[in-house]
């Protein structure tokens, strides 16, 4: 393997500047005074908390670092226990018994929410998530109401981002009055623009699995990156972060080096990751050589590498198209059939797998349809079914079955096609 | 079922809706379609639609309202995974059987995830059907919600235009208004008569009177409801020991008609309910007189509409409206019905029981699903619930 200067960098930083964010997570819980703000990772409007030091605060990310520790299970049961249902999003059931709990985990005390900003980007359950957390903590929430792409057109109207930046003044104004400061336009593009400089920059590394091999894989180690793409987006440790990331992965692209020892498969895959099970999940690509080049996951949060970048000049616009349009939940069903068409072609992939999860069904629903549209454009489609936060619903035997039998057939077939011609 | 039957008894006449209601199709949509040359359907998944709007573009808004128990789902399921509610997949199924192939546009929601995600699937199986997503803002009592509304409204009218090639002039929608809010104020009489003297009024009958109302054009919907209610009130009969139950949550997938029937037999009055709350969505008239009459449909969306777990007004509290409306219809207990795998329905739950238990009103959550035969496991947990009140 060549000399790799930077090899691990991203690792050891990742876990640095995490720490950092939960530290100040846990400090403002005990009172270093620094409000927080509860926000959704759907597209999320981070910038602007930023213009305002006001704490970022995702659930989502909490709710994954449980399960990721294995902490979820006691906190989804206390929130059944308070009548919530075995079918309602396990993110919510974790989130909602950790916060009774104490708001105490393994990685930092999570504040209370000064403001519950609920950017309704696609997702429903959002909406149920924070009116509950809104009930339960007794403070405000502001809805910030992300109209979905719904027209054939595929691109929000001017009059869904004018609606969208109407709302978004009255959420400055709503920080205002929160921390007694007026907006400082000055802050508000500087963060805007450190976004820009990250997304331009995680762009790049994503374009960087064009190449074979893939210099990481497109699921399992994007998700590292996607910490820091959410909780420090904005900041210039963020931009740091992903300054250090890509000159690591470009290196490897560079030098031929991939996560693998040889790179046998090049594969898309689309839906949440098991973050209870994440590690036995890999291990199931793994020793088949099969790598992710592409994942939907990696775009919850924002679509960067199609072309959209914040615009400094225009930061409550450029907030407001990312709310609206560059990110993958506020998009329609039938767009992330083109978004995966487009990693299959243009980063030449040969399969397609479905991670269907029951507590996603922003997500999940219709994902047989999915299969069936894929699987009639001739490419090897695979769906599976767990869960992304309650680690009952995976059935590991079988998983693994349905996992070898597939690379064993698109193996046979890619050998067969080989020969043919 | 065009002509009225003379001297047809109350009975008759629900016996009438239920078979329309229960027979699988869509005949009577079908044969008003026929009619006249340019009419045309429109599907509308629930909860609320505006049906204004199409009637004004001269279609004819039917309620879809699933499967019943009467289809079976053979395609739908390989496209819905297992966790998904049983409508969205039996509205798949009936397009994939060809029920659905003389509707000209369907119309979804922005109710839940599995409802928006069966809009594109819809779109994509059947590209010669006009499909449209109507998103409700969900920050409801801001201002700049209404005007929203009301432009995509207009959105939607403009595309319904470019199918029926008829222009709609705020006369147009000003006339729907206008007869929707007769249905309505109907619709609202019958339940109050239900609540006040549910011993003259089942449920069992209120129901497919209420749901006839999907197949067939309003004016037809509204003579049917005047009749009832004329018969109605000449009926008599001493209230039974029975409780007076309000039954929450079944507001999307319906269950079948002998489960609600099976309720009542298990001891209940029921003296509100969820059932196909877009067809009494408002709690008065909708201004039939505006100027501007779309501007006036958002703003009672917004300012006067019933709570539903798939409406977020983060104004008032959904599980104290619960409260307030058990107790203004003076209900002895709270009947939680939830379709199955409904997440919206589901996550009500918690809430609900928190204060139902704070206010000391008695309550019991069930779940049921469209395409349920028998009954009996629910019939008798409500019989023992129901038992309990009455001898405890
Ligand atoms: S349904 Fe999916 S997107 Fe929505 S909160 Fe749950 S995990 Fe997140
Ligand atoms: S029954 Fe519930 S989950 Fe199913 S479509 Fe209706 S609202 Fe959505």
């Amino acid at each position: 393997m060549a000399d790799l200067q930077y090899q691990g960098h991203l690792h050891t930083l990742q876990k640095e500047l995490m720490a950092e964010y939960y530290a100040s997570l846990t400090a403002s819980a005990e009172g270093s005074g620094v409000p927080a703000a509860y926000l959704l990772i759907g597209g999320n409007p981070v910038e602007l908390l930023r213009a305002f030091d006001i704490l970022p605060v995702f659930p989502e990310v909490n709710a994954l670092q449980l399960a990721v520790r294995k902490q979820s299970l006691p906190h989804i049961q206390a929130a059944e226990f308070m009548g919530y249902s075995s079918d309602n999003c396990a993110y919510v059931k974790a989130d909602i018994g950790m916060y009774f709990a104490g708001r105490k985990t393994p990685f930092a005390t999570i504040p209370e929410p000064t403001l519950l900003l609920c950017n309704y980007v696609g997702c429903n359950v959002y909406l149920d998530w924070f009116g509950h957390l809104s009930e339960y903590t007794g403070r405000p929430a502001f809805q910030l109401d992300i109209p979905f792409i719904r027209t054939r057109s595929g691109t929000p109207s001017r009059d869904d981002i004018v609606y969208v930046l109407r709302q978004l003044e009255r959420l400055v104004e709503l920080c205002e009055e929160i921390t007694g400061k007026r907006l400082d336009w000055d802050r508000l593009r500087e963060a805007v623009r450190l976004s820009s400089e990250t997304g331009a920059l995680w762009s790049k590394i994503k374009h960087l699995t064009k190449s074979a091999p893939a210099p990481y894989d497109a699921y399992f180690d994007s998700v590292t990156m996607m910490a820091p793409l959410y909780c420090l987006r904005g900041t210039p440790q963020g931009l740091r972060f992903f300054e250090t990331a890509y000159a690591e992965l470009a290196e490897k692209a560079a030098a031929g080096v991939g996560p693998l020892e040889t790179e046998r498969f090049r594969y898309v895959i689309e839906g949440p990751p098991p973050w209870p099970h994440l590690r036995t999940f890999r291990d199931m690509f793994s020793r088949w050589n099969a790598v992710a080049v592409a994942s939907t996951y990696s775009t919850v949060g924002g679509l960067w590498e199609f072309g959209f970048v914040h615009d400094p000049d225009h930061p409550l616009e450029s907030i407001a198209r990312h709310l609206l349009e560059w990110n993958l939940t506020n998009r329609n069903f039938l767009q992330r059939y083109a978004q995966i068409e487009r990693y299959l072609e243009e980063w030449n992939a040969s399969a397609l797998v479905i991670h269907s999860v029951k507590s996603c069904r922003l997500f999940s629903a219709g994902q047989g349809d999915m299969r069936e549209y894929f699987t009639n454009r001739g490419i090897p489609t695979l769906l599976v079914e767990s869960d992304l936060e309650d680690p009952r619903y995976f059935s590991e035997a079988q998983m693994r079955n349905r996992i070898d039998a597939f690379f064993e057939s698109v193996g046979h077939r890619t050998a067969v096609q080989g020969a043919g011609s | 079922m065009h002509t009225p039957v003379l001297q047809e008894s109350l009975e008759e006449l629900v016996e009438r809706c239920t078979q329309a209601v229960e027979t699988p199709g869509f005949a009577e949509a079908e044969a008003w379609k026929r009619e006249v040359p340019g009419r045309a359907l429109a599907g509308c998944f629930p909860v609320y639609s505006p049906v204004e709007l199409f009637h004004a573009a001269g279609m004819l808004p039917v309620g879809l309202a699933g499967g019943g128990n009467r289809m079976e789902i053979a395609h739908a399921d390989s496209r819905f995974q297992s966790f998904v509610c049983s409508i969205v997949k039996s509205t798949l199924e009936q397009g994939m059987t060809g029920v659905l192939s003389s509707f000209d546009a369907l119309i979804f929601h922005s109710i839940c995830d599995p409802a928006r995600n069966l809009a594109s699937v819809y779109a994509r199986n059947f590209p010669d059907q006009k499909v449209e997503y109507i998103h409700f803002p969900q920050n409801l009592g801001a201002p700049e919600a209404t005007g929203y509304l009301a432009r995509e409204y207009e959105r939607v009218v403009v595309s319904m235009s470019e199918l029926t090639g008829r222009a709609v002039s705020f006369d147009d929608v000003r006339a729907s208004i206008s007869i929707y809010n007769q249905v309505r104020s109907v619709i609202r009489d019958l339940y109050a008569i239900r609540s006040d003297t549910p011993h003259l009024l089942k449920t069992r009958e209120l129901y497919p009177l209420v749901r006839y109302g999907h197949l067939v054009p309003p004016e037809r919907h509204l003579e049917v409801l005047l009749r009832a209610r004329a018969m109605i009130l000449a009926r008599e009969g001493r209230p039974k020991d029975r409780i007076r139950a309000l039954l929450a949550g079944s507001f999307c997938e319906q269950p079948p008609l002998d489960l609600i029937a099976a309720i009542e037999d298990a001891g209940c009055y029921l003296v509100d309910d969820d059932f196909l709350q877009g067809r009494r969505w408002f709690t008065r008239d909708v201004d039939a007189e505006a100027d501007d009459p779309y501007y006036a449909l958002a703003d009672a969306y917004a300012n006067r509409s019933v709570p539903c777990a798939v409406k977020h007004d983060i104004r008032t509290s959904k599980a104290d409206a619960l409260v307030e409306r058990a107790r203004a219809h003076r209900a002895d207990a709270v009947i939680v019905l939830c379709a199955k795998f409904c997440e919206p329905a589901l996550f009500e739950y918690p809430l609900y029981r928190k204060a139902l238990q704070a206010a000391a009103l008695p309550h019991i959550a069930l779940e049921f699903e469209e395409k349920m035969w028998v009954f009996d496991r629910i019939k008798t947990e409500i019989e023992t619930f129901v038992e309990s009140l009455l001898f405890s």
